[in-house]
């Protein structure tokens, strides 16, 4: 049948193959999952680092950022002679395109704690490590949920994207649809990603406001 | 390197005779890349920028600039290109309605933060004057909206052109092609050549817009370009000027 005369959503094959349906948003959640817990291991780290030695943000930041211009068919299709049409590329891909979101905000975030509170902590005999712990990680954490947003949201984007090496969550719904000229898989694909991307970023503020209790009245 | 993607099979990929002629050499592929980034970005302008400096100006809509710009994260083009398809036809013109749907949320939402963040003194200065609202725009407001106009139109630009290669997998045309076609064939150093050649591409735009930013914005605001690299301000994920990777 001919795309344009189809109907956007044919009911009857979203109802035979919810199992299907579950299984792409299951993989899509979980390559974002993986890709943003692991950008978070990788950041964590290279913030502590960049803070406590200053000269290292520069090329840090200019790494990333280097990565993170890089268009994204271009570097999964370049990311194939060397890991294959896998997860693995996926990831690497993926993962790459976290770490300037994430390092940046992380770095406003330990930025943003006010030399007062330090002093006062200081003043209070609170040690290194129970000053980052108890002060500045809490007075970071806005920062830092603002940048697990915005990666997360931008990952599950990009997700679709893998489908060109194999892999693709909901995008390979969407991509089969444009193969078999079927506008139902195109539509339930389509709907689903920006709905989980709404629905992650939702989950994401009422984390943050559950971590956060402080800030709540502010925002 | 594994693979078989040596420089020196990049190099003779490049050196190529064949590479270079007809409708499947680079010259052909790269106009029509240049071609669908540069007819979407006029469409994506002549939509963001009067709604961005009318509401600006007026200071109103703020949210709704905001919003949008995190709505336009979450949509992905490829949903865009594929849906728009038996509308438009296989070729440009769905790429280009998933290229202008990518650009207007930064440019409108640089716009509008642009001209909204103009100090208010400033601006009560321009009334004080006997300044026009137009007068107002177009002599107070949009120069000193200009850093951030343009990072808006730089950031739009780079992912146009970074996304215009996914127009290659519902055929029309452009550098993507080149990557296309590597995955279809295996062949991973047309691949990475397509890579390249897209990657360099974003970097000419970018060294071009730089150069035309230094031409249009005053002197003393040319420090502000470094506010295009300041840190997301914490609280939303809402800033204006923040890259995405296409």
């Amino acid at each position: 049948m001919l795309l344009a005369s189809q109907p956007w959503v044919q009911w009857s094959w979203v109802r035979t193959h919810l199992h299907v349906i579950r299984h792409e948003v299951w993989q899509h959640l979980l390559l974002t999952l993986l890709a943003v817990g692991i950008g978070l291991l990788i950041t964590f780290p290279l913030a502590l680092l960049a803070r406590a030695w200053r000269p290292l943000e520069g090329p840090l930041i200019a790494l990333t950022g280097t990565l993170y211009a890089v268009p994204s068919l271009a570097l999964f299709a370049v990311l194939v002679p060397f890991t294959g049409f896998t997860t693995t590329s996926a990831e690497i891909g993926l993962v790459g395109y976290t770490l300037l979101i994430l390092l940046r905000n992380m770095l406003a975030g330990l930025d943003a704690v006010p030399d007062d509170v330090r002093d006062a902590a200081l003043g209070m005999g609170f040690g290194r490590w129970r000053m980052f712990t108890r002060v500045e990680l809490p007075l970071a954490l806005p920062a830092l949920f603002a940048g697990i947003r915005i990666a997360t949201v931008t990952t599950i984007g990009l997700v679709t994207v893998t489908v060109f090496i194999g892999e693709g969550g909901l995008g390979a719904m969407l991509f089969q649809g444009f193969q078999n000229t079927f506008r139902t898989q195109e539509v339930v694909g389509a709907v689903l990603v920006v709905a989980l991307a709404v629905a992650a970023d939702v989950v994401l503020v009422g984390v943050q406001r559950v971590l956060t209790p402080w800030a709540r009245g502010r925002a | 390197m594994i693979a078989g993607v040596s420089a020196s099979a990049i190099g003779s990929w490049f050196s190529e005779a064949s590479h270079w002629h007809g409708a499947d050499g680079i010259p052909h592929r790269l106009a029509q890349h240049v071609e669908i980034c540069a007819i979407s970005m006029v469409i994506a302008a002549a939509i963001a920028l009067p709604p961005g400096l009318v509401l600006g100006h007026l200071r109103k809509g703020g949210v709704l600039a905001q919003n949008l710009a995190n709505l336009g994260r979450a949509i992905p083009s490829l949903a865009i290109l594929i849906i728009a398809v038996p509308f438009l036809g296989i070729g440009a013109h769905p790429a280009e309605l998933a290229l202008v749907a990518l650009a207007v949320p930064p440019l409108l939402t640089n716009t509008y933060v642009g001209m909204a963040s103009v100090d208010d003194d400033v601006r009560e200065a321009a009334r004080g004057m006997g300044m026009s609202a137009a007068q107002m725009v177009w002599r107070v407001e949009l120069p000193l909206a200009a850093p951030l106009l343009m990072a808006g139109l730089r950031t739009a630009t780079f992912n146009v052109i970074a996304t215009a290669t996914l127009a290659a997998e519902i055929a029309s045309g452009g550098l993507g092609q080149f990557i296309s076609t590597g995955l279809e064939v295996n062949d991973s150093v047309e691949i990475v050549c397509g890579a390249i050649l897209v990657v360099a591409l974003a970097l000419a735009a970018e060294a071009t817009l730089a150069v035309v930013q230094h031409a249009v914005v005053a002197a003393p605001l040319r420090q502000q370009r470094r506010a295009r690299q300041a840190p997301d301000p914490p609280e939303e994920p809402s800033n204006a000027t923040v890259l995405e990777p296409a």
